[in-house]
């Protein structure tokens, strides 16, 4: 192969390598979730509680690095401000190696808890977090801590309210065709879409609901292919997760089909069409972390956010007519997977 | 089961998805091909893609006015593409590099301006499908092909136009020798460094569109590095097509054909794990560009700045 040949391969494989090292981000809530009540955190602390936050997409992205971000200011918030607690976070780290720069400069400046945000800083955490003992670690979404005793995981059981849209899918499908598009067959996109299958299967033995991976957590365009192909399969009801989706929801607002959201309110991107997101806190668990940390617990433990434990919680779109015994049954089937008599994923 | 592909549904939704996939890659790989054919390899179209792309959104959010958007790609596009050939053409600055620092300006530039101009993710409402009259009538393949919208059509116009400049004008002759011969084109009186910048700069017009193309016609959204690649992909195909104008429009419709295909193939339902799909595209072009690349000769001077002697 001659010189410019390879040239052209690396090309190619650096347009990979960037489409797939895209942000792992996915839509988070314009309005604040309600934080988790405080028990026991330091609040009287004479030192303030330093949290340093890593996030692969910017702190404001209506996404996944927003959904850390509004739960620590809330968290900051139930400690007393910042006083109490000093937050700082390095955003749009979506190449890992900058992340880990990021982390270990945190750990060295003496952080008591940083965050690696996002499951692919799980490698480069692996390597830091043995080298600060004194200092905590948590990361996420997982539940693997390595077995190192300062790491905490963290992790969304996303499957829930997955179930639950795929049972308001299911009710509100005419054409008996649902679709759903997912980023990478991984983590709580993973998790989302099959409780979402599992949902719509479950509620109406009739509906078709198909589902496609477009390989990217920021691939706009080809996200929005895929709703389109959705379309051209007949659907008339389409979720999907992840960061890119955005280019979805675009294709059913343009053909009036309704969209069940995750991860975070998609409200206001198309107000017409949103039926219901599905909304991440993750406040409680930080409390519950830095509650731990003042024990003297640096790690170990993994944590999960779930519908029982008010982590996931469903925000209807108030200007969306949802006919009431949809929503009736959407409010038994939360209640059926809390108090366990759904098993959403046997 | 593998039946289920060729039926009319499908085959069409291939069709359609394929032709809009292709939109940018269009833009983006037509205005390399004039960089490259002059001798100037310009790896910064991704994040001249990314600007171009939020000052097109931002201007119609701000305006209503589409045609405003679309100005405001070309002049921020051209802007980029004429920063690039001060580096590469008066700097003589190694090209690859330099591209690669203007696509990082690129991203994080376009990051910031989204984060303090507009704050969250916003929609706007873009150039709609325009249905041609008599030909979007045209049963079964009228809707695929005559009702796009005007940027799609304008890209597939681009095509011949490109062809046209390229081979049978006299600015396309100059083009070209300077891409071949710089110091014989030099010789004869053709300014090297001038035909370099018209090129350069107008790849990044070009590039603008590409980005504009999906943030105010195709998706109505601006999103943080929404390319997420595509401009990477779009130089790939200049060399995918030999460094002609209809081989980059043979490679943006496999390439995007390829994708529609593995969306359907998983739709269907078909026995083949999603991240195979998923590669399929890459897998192809990567094999394409191979063997692509060693029947077709390069400009001969691609990358290599020009001095003149004496």
């Amino acid at each position: 192969m001659n010189k410019l040949s390879k040239l052209a391969v690396m090309i190619l494989l650096l347009a990979l390598a960037v489409s797939a090292c895209a942000p792992a981000a996915t839509p988070a809530s314009p309005t604040a979730p309600p934080a988790a009540e405080p028990t026991d955190v330091p609040v009287e602390a004479a030192e303030p509680f330093r949290v340093a936050v890593v996030t692969p997409s910017a702190n404001n992205d209506l996404a996944f690095s927003q959904s850390i971000h509004d739960a620590i200011v809330l968290v900051q918030a139930a400690m007393g401000g910042p006083e109490n607690m000093q937050y700082v976070i390095s955003e749009s780290m979506f190449v890992v190696d900058d992340a880990g720069a990021a982390i270990r400069d945190y750990a060295s400046q003496g952080y008591d808890l940083v965050i690696a945000h996002g499951s692919q800083y799980g490698g480069v955490l692996q390597e830091i977090a043995p080298d600060f003992p004194d200092i905590s670690f948590a990361w996420g979404t997982t539940v693997d801590t390595f077995g190192i005793p300062n790491v905490f995981a963290y992790e969304a059981r996303s499957e829930e309210g997955g179930y639950v849209n795929g049972i308001i899918a299911a009710a509100l499908t005419e054409s008996n065709v649902v679709g759903v598009v997912g980023p990478i067959e991984t983590g709580d996109a993973k998790l989302y879409v099959d409780g979402f299958v599992a949902g719509v299967n479950a509620g109406n033995a009739d509906a078709q609901v198909n589902a496609n991976w477009i390989g990217s957590f920021g691939d706009v365009a080809l996200a929005s292919e895929a709703a389109q192909t959705h379309v051209g399969a007949g659907a008339d009801v389409m979720a999907g997760t992840a960061q890119m989706v955005v280019g979805a929801i675009g294709v059913a607002k343009d053909n009036g089909i309704l969209w069940l959201g995750t991860q975070a309110s998609q409200t206001a991107l198309a107000p017409e069409i949103v039926v219901v997101n599905q909304i991440y806190d993750w406040s409680g668990i930080i409390l519950e972390i830095i509650d731990l940390i003042g024990q003297g617990t640096l790690g170990g433990q993994s944590f999960e956010i779930t519908l029982e434990n008010g982590g996931l919680y469903m925000e209807y779109n108030p200007d969306f007519d949802l006919p009431a015994d949809v929503r009736a049954l959407a409010d038994e089937t939360v209640q059926g997977i809390i108090d366990g008599s759904i098993n959403v994923l046997p | 089961m593998i039946e289920s592909l060729f039926t009319a549904q499908v085959l069409l939704g291939i069709l359609t998805s394929g032709i809009r996939l292709a939109t940018p890659y269009l833009y983006a790989g037509i205005g390399e091909t004039f960089g490259q054919r002059s001798g100037v390899l310009n790896l910064g179209v991704e994040g001249q893609m990314l600007l171009g792309a939020f000052a097109a959104f931002y201007a119609v959010r701000q305006t209503g006015n589409l045609w405003l958007g679309l100005l405001a790609a070309i002049l921020v596009g051209g802007l980029m593409g004429l920063a690039m050939a001060f580096v590469s053409v008066t700097l003589r600055a190694k090209q690859g590099i330099s591209g690669i620092g203007f696509f990082l300006f690129g991203l994080g530039m376009s990051d910031l301006l989204f984060q303090t101009l507009l704050g969250t993710v916003q929609t706007v409402s873009g150039f709609r499908p325009l249905a041609i009259p008599l030909l979007s009538r045209i049963p079964v393949l009228g809707p695929v092909f005559f009702n796009q919208s005007f940027l799609v059509y304008a890209a597939y116009l681009l095509v011949p136009i490109a062809n046209y400049v390229m081979n049978h004008t006299t600015l396309g002759l100059k083009i070209r020798a300077v891409g071949e011969n710089p110091e014989a084109a030099d010789s004869l009186g053709v300014s090297v460094s001038r035909v370099r910048y018209f090129t350069v700069t107008l790849g990044g017009v070009f590039s603008g569109l590409a980005g504009a193309s999906l943030s105010i016609a195709l998706l109505n959204v601006f999103q943080q590095g929404m390319t997420s690649g595509l401009g990477f992909i779009a130089v790939a195909l200049v060399y995918f097509g030999g460094w002609r104008v209809w081989g980059v429009l043979a490679g943006s419709l496999l390439f995007s054909m390829v994708n529609a295909l593995q969306l359907w193939v998983q739709v269907l339902g078909l026995p083949i794990p999603s991240e195979f799909a998923v590669m399929m595209p890459y897998v192809l072009t990567i094999v394409a560009l191979v063997v692509a690349v060693q029947r077709v000769r390069p400009p001969t001077a691609l990358t290599k700045p020009f001095v003149r002697e004496g």
